[in-house]
């Protein structure tokens, strides 16, 4: 009998084994994915979320998922629409309760419609370069992460360039800031208006109403103003339409600065050779010189599983912005897995957690073939922004070349304001901020 | 005072640009009482053609020819899967028809042609004539210029051809009376293929004009923001009125751009530019008031 149940105890044994193996590999980290490719910004999605899935699709085919872990998705199409953004965060967000990775909208009108909702049903907001930036504040906004950089530290960081140009000094020069007339655009106007003060220049603010299609008159204000710089707050059509307002006035590209929603292809490319020495913020590099960049494209596009149509868009400014934004995502998944188990399917809960212990050092980046490709990352409870650092980058005429280090934006001088508003929107909505010294 | 001139003149050439995308609303509204949401789109449709006959190795003139048989296609299918089926019936119910066909282009066009921004050279640089900015320190654009040239050959010809011409004058008819048009024996299938089609030329000029200085992309549908109050102002059957309507439309929210925050400020503080977006219409209503049809707008007159 034993030597008939022997074999039999071994198969079943096996069996079991390679059952259990299986039940381990079909673990799967599921991210709700709200973007947009359609509409009057889907240019700009279908490249950034074209790279933000392949890169989910390299972790996959290339170390077969975290710790065997597979990153699972699903789209939903906001075309950029607050209320369609909502719409699309409740019908993902029951597939997100098992395990969720963090929901990244790419727009700030939806993570402003998010950020409670996402709070109570433990979901991670991430906003990298764009939402909420008082958020910073961990203690009063737990769920939400405007991650790496915000638009005030990169307002800063932009003054910190153009001061550099001028030898430190900036007294008695004039800027000119140039913003879309909405939330996206105004905010940043404190933090210039306090670096006008600290550096003692002067700064003309100029609104553009949506969308930005003609700029006539604000051009002519700025030739009457006769500024040394332009700092620019663009999005969509309002970039081409100021590139090409500038070159109609006269005024060097050379001396506009725009922010990193101003700054990719899209922006230059249709702008022809108006757009030849503009210069812009970005909080990651273009190129296909970044290592795992290049071999997303051999390992997915190789494997015929690449998410974009249009193959030339791979090492784009907006492709590359998604790659690093799954980084960050996969980082935190693996960080978590790191406290709450190898191999498993983390939670929003666990998820968030990692996001707020994110350590991505020059090693780690190099570890991950993305060196230079976005700058160090380390988060903490009271600072979900883990950066600050931007380069400036120049349009060449056909490609964008960086001209800067990696810049840190004036962090005892932004962060403080970030900590009031926080304060603020805690005592307005009756919430008791975490004590972060015990969170360590 | 050299300043305010400059703003004036910029403002007047501005003008001329919305009344390219004004003409096409006056076209297809003279001739079958249609507003068409549509036009807009069609901006963005007309333009995508250009560049993506181009992108397919098309030469400029080529690609214009072919953006051209695009739109009269359009203009064709439009007539004969939309409205041919509307005939007679209320003016919302055909309004509602052009809504859909807005929606149907712009998700239509890009997926055909891609969505991403482009440029499109034409020929034309967009900077300041020197002779002009050395001699009176003035900003005033070779484009512009140019596009107010254009404009005012459209306006002759389209002008020319509504008042002279058979077909001008029968889709007068049609635009007064659909079924008095057919009972004399006009073909208004005819006649609204066509205007859809010479609507769709126009909206070609406008695109390549509005393409050429702004890049090509979704945004080009937003002209038709721009192209509303100068109809409300210029009258929406009126081809002189869309240029009229357009010039004083761009000079008037240039002016008030550069000269009412400023008095705003000093009143009670804060920031109050960006107003180009909103002023254009409370000039319009306040035109309305005055004159509900328009400065060049047809009287209308019913008998009890």
């Amino acid at each position: 009998m034993t030597k008939i149940f022997k074999p039999a105890f071994a198969a079943a044994a096996v069996s079991l084994a390679l059952f259990a193996q299986g039940a381990t590999a079909a673990e799967e980290q599921f991210f709700p994915i709200i973007g947009y490719r359609v509409g009057p910004y889907g240019a700009n999605g279908q490249s950034l979320f074209g790279g933000f899935i392949d890169y989910l699709s390299y972790v996959n085919l290339k170390e077969g998922g975290v710790n065997g872990v597979k990153m699972t998705w699903e789209e939903c199409e906001t075309e950029y629409n607050n209320a369609k953004g909502v719409e699309c965060y409740e019908r993902l967000k029951g597939k997100a309760k098992a395990s969720a990775g963090p929901i990244h909208p790419l727009s700030t009108g939806i993570s402003y419609a998010l950020i409670e909702k996402a709070s109570a049903d433990k979901i991670p907001l991430a906003m990298v370069g764009y939402g909420r930036t008082d958020a910073v504040d961990g203690s009063v906004f737990p769920y939400a992460f405007p991650l790496v950089t915000t638009y005030q530290m990169q307002a800063s960081a932009i003054v910190k360039f153009i001061k550099d140009k001028e030898k430190g000094n900036l007294a008695g020069k004039k800027v000119v800031f140039l913003y879309h007339d909405s939330a996206y655009g105004k905010e940043p106007i404190l933090a210039l208006e306090a670096e006008s003060r600290l550096n003692k220049f002067d700064l003309v603010q100029i609104p553009v109403a949506h969308p930005g299609n003609e700029q006539g008159a604000q051009w002519l204000k700025i030739r009457q103003e006769k500024p040394d710089y332009v700092i620019f707050w663009g999005w969509g059509v309002m970039n081409q339409t100021a590139i090409k307002a500038a070159q109609k006035v006269g005024f060097p590209r050379d001396k506009m600065i725009g922010s990193w929603w101003a700054g990719s292809e899209e922006d230059t490319v249709s702008a022809g050779d108006a757009a030849k020495g503009y210069m812009s913020a970005t909080f990651n590099v273009s190129g296909k010189a970044v290592p795992v960049v290049a071999d997303i494209e051999k390992v997915v596009y190789g494997a015929g599983k690449g998410n974009l149509q249009d193959a030339s868009k791979i090492g784009t400014i907006l492709y590359n912005r998604g790659i690093s934004m799954a980084i960050l995502s996969v980082e935190a998944i693996r960080k978590a897995q790191e406290k709450y188990g190898k191999g498993k399917a983390m939670t929003g809960e666990q998820v968030r957690w990692g996001m707020e212990n994110l350590n991505i050092t020059e090693a780690r980046l190099k570890q991950l073939g993305a060196t230079n490709l976005l700058p160090e990352v380390k988060t903490t409870c009271d600072n979900h922004e883990g950066s600050g650092k931007v380069k400036i980058q120049q349009w060449d005429g056909s490609k964008w070349v960086a001209v800067s280090e990696w810049l840190e934006g004036n962090k005892g001088l932004i962060h403080p304001l970030f900590q009031a508003s926080a304060k603020q929107y805690a005592k307005e909505k009756g919430i008791t901020p975490r004590d972060c010294a015990k969170e360590k | 005072m050299n300043f305010f001139f400059e703003v004036l003149i910029g403002g007047l050439l501005s003008g001329v640009m919305y009344a390219l995308v004004a003409l096409g609303f006056v076209l297809i509204f003279k001739a079958s009482g249609v507003f068409n949401f549509a036009q807009g789109a069609m901006v963005y449709l007309a333009a995508l053609s250009v560049v993506g006959c181009m992108e397919h190795g098309a030469p400029l003139w080529l690609a214009i020819i072919l953006a051209f048989i695009i739109m009269t296609l359009f203009g064709i299918a439009t007539e004969k899967f939309v409205l041919r089926k509307l005939v007679n019936q209320p003016p919302i119910t055909l309004f509602m028809a052009t809504i859909g066909l807005a929606f149907f282009i712009e998700g239509l066009a890009p997926m055909v042609f891609g969505s991403e921004p482009r440029a499109l050279e034409i020929g034309i640089v967009d900077e300041p004539i020197e002779a002009i900015l050395e001699s009176a320190n003035m900003v005033i654009s070779k484009f512009d210029l140019v596009a107010s040239g254009v404009a005012a050959v459209l306006v002759t010809v389209l002008a020319l051809f509504f008042q002279y011409t058979r077909v001008g004058r029968a889709l007068r008819a049609v635009a007064d009376d659909h079924q008095a048009a057919l009972s004399i024996g006009i073909p208004l299938q005819h006649i609204w293929a066509i205007v859809w089609g010479v609507a769709g030329f126009v909206a070609l000029v406008a695109g390549m004009m509005w393409g050429a200085r702004n890049g090509v992309q979704f945004a080009l549908t937003f002209t038709a923001l721009k192209a509303l109050p100068v109809l409300i102002l210029g009258g929406f059957t009126s081809v002189p009125g869309a240029i009229v309507g357009g010039l004083i439309i761009g000079a008037s929210e240039k002016l008030a751009e550069i000269y009412i925050p400023p008095v705003m400020q000093s009143a009670f503080g804060g920031n109050f530019g960006g107003i180009e977006g909103w002023f254009p219409y409370v000039l319009a209503l306040l035109f309305l008031l005055v004159r509900p049809e328009g400065l060049f707008g047809e009287k209308h007159i019913d008998r009890v």
